[in-house]
């Protein structure tokens, strides 16, 4: 960690979002992981996200358990609301607030660890249960916060830098997000910002369980050549299925790439993505069809990434018990007691 | 682009804009540290070894670095860097002991010096502990030329100057003071090995008007009435004062003439108040005087009654600007502004003058009547010759005289050794990493977010009536230390080695000031265009890698670093290095 706090001047030609802000007003304090670690990165990914789409910062929840990975939330969006729960346990916190406001834009941040083995029927239930949600894995392959284990999700034959190779198969938390029904399921690297903030934009404007796998390097344990979730054998092994210009509702859409070649997806909220495959029998609105190339890339040692899939037809937790509109928060005495009359309506249609 | 060859000396020497700013490069944040370690002598010492008058410039400096500090490119106001080397020379102890050791034995080379200002000075500095002996010549009984004729003792204590002046008059000087070289040619022919020419720009111009010639008792060219002032020859001015121009002089002029007995003095200048050639604070100074600064006021006649000046007449002027954007002033048509006066003074600029140097010597001068110079080794067409200070490319500043001394002494004895001027020594650089822990540097790489401080001033009851009282009291201790803790210590590097970057963008995330970017190559142009934040700043380099791993390029742009050394310490393989770059010119003792 550093010692000095960040200095507070920045480029005097920062650019402000629609609410006057720039992007210095969406940090945290200065981060207390290891210099490089990729979860580094994904803060900075979710402050360029967060502040590009103009959400005002009291809009967003953070939630978090325990690792590495949960600490994140200490570093990014220092004015919005945070919890950080027991480890494995965030997917019950977001379910709880998530019940409670439905109005606010959560960002879930977990480890492999923390999702993958104390967490994972944690995690398994929130995506059956279509919590409308960010879901976001700093995804190193290794236990970084107790000294460098292999996790559930480092890859066979993948080894850590004190030489232990990985016996097991590995957890590949994409295709069982796919498999559990998640509604947008995405995979991406913390060093490829270029892809990595379109989809975080994309996972907060999709309405229901957004889930995105980030493969974040641990430098301090698991970044060795032997490592399947370094920077350099993920640099090299990068499958890019398909990529992603974000436009938020109400900027003028401009495309990044040629024309002919992309799907337009119009999001619950407006908001616009140029989806452009680069694999041609390749589609994202195929669950099969996904999880099919997901596991084909994996044999042959890559790794696909971008938006693997995505379903905007499911109904969230909300539609499907039709849950009141407002927040709790704004349930006056009036919504709560309705009165004589309206028990007596109820009453009636149980005659 | 190609990758950036950091080990041409002037890379990062750029990098460091005061210092690249300053004509005698004087490297400011080292001292700039030294006094904030308290280190006063210290600091001192690297000023006069770069400067040679620390406490007079620490005053009177014009100050080129202070536009030049990165800090006005993140904030308002550059570091106080001119008082912050004031602080350096009020705070030092004795440093008798550490001025060089002048040889009793000589190198039998004689040096002429006519002139005894800053350039002089400087060249007598370098040379006397190199063994020559040095004859000085000026036409006043002292030395320090404009440096005490011209800046009033309220902005420089005669003990101030005459403490730097001694320095190097103790050396060992032929001093032939109050003796004017009236023939270049005399003094070519009493066989000195090198004559060095550091006349300045002794003649003050005046403004024939209309009842100029009866008026003419009253009407003084500003810096004779300077020089006067400062050798007490004046002690005294009507009540009523115009001043013409809008240069330092000018300010000079009615400053003084407050103290001397003026009770309603004026500056008037033809053109803009933003147009005005003072340095900023100096008009600040004035105007804290209650001086009324009166623009766009065009003198038309002298007025004139009983055959003695009573005032002055002006045209009212608009500015305008024609097609090719060149500024024109425009009479506006109203009644023309009279002014009453006992007194005018005319600063209205000054010019260089050689009546004494006979034109068939070999010494050829341009058009402007200013000797032919090689602007690197300061030497005239003859090779004898060198000129410095305002007498080689007209009036400037004493830090640019001080340059130009240093040259040519530096050229003088590459003369007297027999070799030739134009093969000079190569500046003496460093490049020495910083790190001393992991996150530990051995500068003080956390910057203060403070506002520039102000200079306490003694009270107007004081100053003005005592022209010799100084009106800045200077930072005293502690605001001096506030003050050095703005510097973001630009001297201290970013050096980044290509092959150990594993391009995990820790760097990138966290520069306070967006001016990390990996990105794939491209021309300049477009390069500038595509980083994090676009480099508009075309002054400023952009800092370009080797090809990395990925087939990218790091391009760093060097406009808005703050050098506070986080993107090192978030590398986690060292690639970035925080390395202290220390430049110093090559002088005379270096070749």
């Amino acid at each position: 960690m550093s010692y000095i706090v960040k200095p507070r001047f920045h480029h005097p030609g920062l650019q402000k979002n629609d609410l006057g802000y720039t992007r210095r007003d969406y940090e945290g304090t200065l981060t207390t992981l290891c210099g490089g670690c990729g979860h580094d990165s994904i803060s900075a990914a979710i402050i360029h996200a967060v502040h590009d789409m103009s959400l005002a910062p009291h809009q967003v929840a953070k939630v978090s358990g325990i690792g590495c990975s949960s600490k994140i939330p200490a570093y990014f969006l220092e004015r919005s609301h945070g919890f950080n729960s027991v480890h494995g346990r965030m997917p019950s916190i977001a379910t709880g607030a998530n019940l409670a406001n439905r109005e606010l834009y959560y960002i879930g941040i977990s480890g492999d660890g923390d999702t993958a083995s104390i967490g994972l029927g944690q995690f398994c239930h929130i995506v059956r249960r279509r919590i409308n949600m960010l879901y976001m894995v700093a995804n190193n392959g290794t236990y970084g916060l107790t000294k460098g284990q292999l996790s559930a999700t480092a890859d066979p034959g993948s080894k850590t830098k004190f030489g232990e190779e990985s016996q097991y198969d590995n957890i590949d938390l994409v295709s069982l997000a796919i498999d559990l029904g998640a509604s947008f399921v995405a995979r991406s690297f913390s060093g490829d910002k270029e892809q990595l903030v379109p989809l975080i934009q994309a996972g907060l404007s999709h309405r229901g369980f957004a889930f995105i796998d980030v493969i974040s390097p641990c430098v301090t344990f698991n970044n060795t050549p032997f490592s399947t979730h370094g920077y350099k054998n993920t640099w090299e092994n990068n499958v890019v299925l398909s990529e992603i210009d974000f436009v938020p509702m109400r900027k003028e859409i401009t495309a990044r790439y040629s024309a002919g070649k992309e799907k337009e997806i119009t999001l619950h909220d407006g908001s616009v993505i140029h989806l452009h495959k680069t694999s041609g029998d390749y589609d994202p609105y195929d669950r099969e069809n996904a999880l099919y190339h997901v596991n084909e890339y994996k044999k042959q040692g890559k790794i696909a990434t971008g938006l693997l899939y995505i379903n905007q037809s499911q109904s969230d937790l909300h539609e499907l018990n039709d849950t009141v509109d407002k927040p709790f928060n704004r349930l006056n005495e009036h919504d709560l007691c309705p009165g004589g009359d309206v028990l007596q309506d109820i009453n009636e249609t149980f005659m | 682009m190609k990758p950036t060859d950091i080990s041409n000396p002037d890379y990062f020497h750029k990098v460091v804009d005061c210092q690249w700013a300053c004509p005698a490069h004087t490297p400011v944040p080292e001292y700039i540290r030294l006094i904030a370690e308290k280190r006063y002598t210290d600091a001192y010492m690297i000023n006069w070894e770069s400067n040679v008058f620390p406490g007079i410039l620490g005053r009177t400096c014009d100050r080129p670095c202070e536009p030049a500090c990165r800090r006005v490119r993140v904030e308002e106001q550059p570091v106080a860097i001119c008082r912050l080397k004031r602080v350096a020379a009020d705070y030092k102890s004795d440093i008798q002991a550490r001025l060089p050791k002048i040889p009793k034995k000589k190198n039998g080379r004689h040096i002429a010096l006519v002139g005894a200002g800053p350039a002089s000075l400087t060249v007598a500095r370098d040379l006397l502990p190199l063994g020559y002996e040095i004859t000085l010549f000026d036409r006043d009984d002292a030395s320090g030329g404009a440096m005490r004729t011209q800046i009033p003792r309220f902005r420089l204590p005669v003990e101030v100057l005459e403490e730097e002046l001694n320095y190097i008059l103790d050396m060992g000087i032929n001093c032939r003071f109050g003796t004017e070289i009236t023939s270049m040619k005399e003094l070519l022919a009493e066989d000195f090995d090198a004559i060095f020419v550091g006349t300045g720009a002794p003649l003050g111009k005046t403004l024939k008007l209309p009842g100029h010639e009866e008026a003419a008792a009253n009407i003084h060219t500003g810096i004779e009435w300077l020089a006067n002032v400062a050798f007490e020859h004046i002690d005294s001015i009507g009540e009523t004062v115009i001043v013409l121009g809008g240069g330092n002089t000018a300010m000079d002029c009615c400053r003084s003439s407050k103290r001397l007995g003026g009770k309603d003095v004026k500056v008037v200048v033809r053109s803009g108040f933003d147009e005005m050639k003072a340095s900023p604070w100096e008009i600040e100074d004035a105007m804290n005087e209650d001086i009324p600064i009166l623009n766009f006021c065009v003198p038309k006649r002298y007025l004139l009654k009983d055959g003695k000046l009573c005032g002055m007449e002006f045209e009212k002027v608009r500015r305008e600007y024609d097609e090719n954007g060149k500024r024109l002033l425009i009479p506006t048509g109203e009644d023309p502004l009279v002014l009453p006066c006992d007194d005018v003074l005319c600063a209205i600029g000054q010019d260089n003058a050689f009546p004494w140097i006979e034109r068939n010597l070999g010494i050829e001068f341009d058009r402007w009547e200013l000797p032919v110079l090689n602007q690197t080794t300061f030497q005239s067409t003859n090779e004898k010759v060198f000129f410095g200070g305002d007498a080689a490319l007209g009036p400037d500043n004493i830090i640019t005289a001080v340059a130009h001394g240093h040259s040519a002494a530096l050229s003088i004895h590459l003369l007297c050794e027999g070799q030739d001027v134009n093969d000079r020594p190569g500046d003496l650089t460093t490049l020495d990493s910083q790190k001393m822990g992991i996150h530990q540097w051995s500068y003080d790489n956390d910057i203060s977010h403070d506002v520039r401080y102000i200079v306490p001033h003694a009270s107007k009851e004081k100053t003005l009536n005592d022209i010799n009282v100084e009106v800045e009291l200077g930072f005293d201790e502690e605001l001096g230390f506030a003050e050095t803790q703005r510097c973001l210590n630009c001297d201290v590097q970013t050096v980044f080695t290509a092959k150990t970057c594993i391009e995990c963008d820790a760097c990138v995330d966290i520069c306070p000031t967006d001016c990390i970017t990996f990105t794939a190559n491209g021309a300049e142009k477009d390069l500038r265009q595509r980083l994090l934040a676009p480099a508009e700043n075309l002054e400023q380099d952009l800092y370009v890698s080797d090809t990395l791993g990925t087939g990218r390029i790091m391009a760093k742009n060097e406009d808005l670093c703050l050098h506070c050394g986080l993107c090192a310490e978030r590398c986690p393989t060292s690639a970035w290095d925080m390395q202290k770059y220390l430049y110093n010119t090559a002088k005379a003792v270096n070749a």
